[in-house]
């Protein structure tokens, strides 16, 4: 990575997620690369949810960071193949949502094959509750306040919490 | 900590820029960024025309489902129909943005959503009728997501590398759209003897316009390897509402259609697909598309 490349992968890794604080874009698998291709610094990204607004906004802090970093010449480049997985969600990532009283997601479902088969019962999975550790929780909700959340319970502490999706 | 302790909105807040809204006018271009060359060989026209009836479907079904936020039996439905809504209308931004970008007209996705009339939109009829009831709205979305997952996980290996990786995000999301309104339906078809009329009575309902579904328009089979033929996705589909159809205990009203559909009209004219739609369609578009009419251009 050129210096140049190596700087602005600093700057865009400082564009934080709107609804959790502290989360980054390369906490979130969100930032994929930086590169430096015929004096034009390329950051790539790959967007999350189809519908969600903080990719939007987020974006949009990150252009406003890379054009005032100084770099000369920066392009933004979407790759939206392969399509963003909940497993990009970096160690460090998974320790700031379990901090801000998110359960992080498990490992995703292997989306390669051809046809899926319907789940007629929601399928119990386990989740942690990040406030007590405890194993005894359940899934409240599968929907939550925002695409990438889901709503549990802990039946040990009591306490409602969140848990990211796996997708 | 440079950075890291102030918020994406802080930053937009402080500076000085009007669009520091997060959900004002002026939204981005959903696929900003992205290489939108055509592949060779490939009329861009088709492709446009290919994504905007794939993203049409999306719209007008996330406009439906939508109508239902704040009418809903629990909040936990209510976050849930919030979601799958707000899953469709992502789709259809970026398979607008997708055509938007193969036909060179300089149309944007605003120019799709607010700017055509009914007979321009190429949904299937499927999507556009209001739901009568609960019942209506779980067992509509179980088989349309049934329909749209069986057609997106083959339009995951189609050659335009944008359609594909569309279609690879959305059926992920579609996966849970349909387990979600397929429990809702088991729920309700073996449940009590009321929820199962009423469950029963929506799917009867439905059923004359599963037909549609499976017809191939030309845009379909011009564009071959870039597009899904949905007669493709029939056998899936019937297997997947068969298991939940059994499992909610309803009975299924016979093979899609039950030969009501007119068979002459294959080659074309067959409907939505065709610009031919039901009265319910030009309502839905009146409200959805009235503040964009009323104000042209209008920005805040």
């Amino acid at each position: 990575m050129t210096d140049r490349a190596a700087l602005a992968w600093n700057v865009a890794a400082g564009v934080v997620d709107p609804e959790i604080a502290d989360l980054t874009i390369a906490d979130l698998g969100i930032l994929r690369g930086t590169d430096e291709r015929d004096g034009t610094v390329v950051v790539t990204v790959t967007p999350t949810f189809s519908g969600c607004p903080a990719m939007t906004e987020m974006r949009r802090d990150l252009m406003r960071r890379l054009s005032g970093a100084g770099l000369g010449p920066v392009e933004i480049r979407t790759a939206l193949s392969p399509p963003w997985t909940s497993d990009w969600i970096t160690a460090e990532g998974r320790a700031k949502l379990a901090a801000a009283g998110i359960s992080p997601p498990g490992p995703a479902p292997d989306p390669a094959p051809e046809s899926v088969p319907v789940a007629l019962v929601a399928t119990p999975r386990r989740v942690a509750c990040p406030r007590c550790g405890s194993g005894d929780t359940a899934e409240l909700s599968h929907f939550g306040a925002t695409a990438c959340r889901s709503l549990y319970r802990c039946r040990a502490c009591r306490e409602p919490f969140e848990h990211m999706r796996e997708i | 900590m440079t950075g890291h302790d102030v918020t994406v909105y802080e930053s937009l807040a402080n500076s000085g820029d009007d669009r520091r809204w997060a959900f004002g006018t002026g939204f981005e271009d959903p696929l900003a960024g992205v290489d939108m060359s055509v592949p060779s060989g490939v009329d861009g026209a088709d492709l446009a025309a290919y994504a905007t009836m794939l993203g049409d479907d999306a719209l007008i079904a996330s406009q439906r489902v939508a109508e239902w936020i704040t009418r809903l039996p629990e909040l936990e439905v209510e976050t849930a129909i919030a979601n799958v809504a707000l899953d469709l209308l992502g789709q259809a931004r970026m398979l607008f943005a997708r055509a938007c970008g193969a036909d060179g007209s300089g149309r944007g996705e605003d120019d799709l959503a607010y700017l055509r009339d009914a007979h321009d939109w190429h949904n299937v009829c499927f999507v556009e009728g209001p739901d009568a009831d609960f019942a209506g709205l779980v067992m509509r979305l179980a088989l349309f997501a049934t329909w749209r997952l069986a057609v997106f996980s083959r339009l995951r290996d189609s050659t335009d590398p944008i359609l594909a990786a569309i279609a690879a995000k959305a059926a992920k999301e579609l996966t849970y759209h349909r387990d979600f309104a397929a429990q809702w339906v088991v729920s309700l078809g073996d449940g009590t003897e009321h929820s199962h009329q009423r469950v029963q009575a929506a799917l009867d309902a439905l059923w004359p316009l599963v037909e549609e579904l499976f017809l191939s328009s030309p845009v379909e089979r011009r564009l071959q390897a870039v597009a899904v033929d949905p007669v493709m996705a029939r056998e899936e589909f019937e297997d997947v509402v068969g298991r939940i159809l059994e499992a909610a205990t309803l009975r299924c009203p016979g093979p899609p259609g039950g030969g009501q559909h007119d068979g002459g009209q294959h080659g074309g004219g067959q409907g939505g697909r065709d610009g031919k739609h039901s009265e319910h369609l030009a309502a839905l578009l009146d409200e959805m598309q009235s503040v964009a009419r009323a104000h042209p251009g209008a920005t805040w």
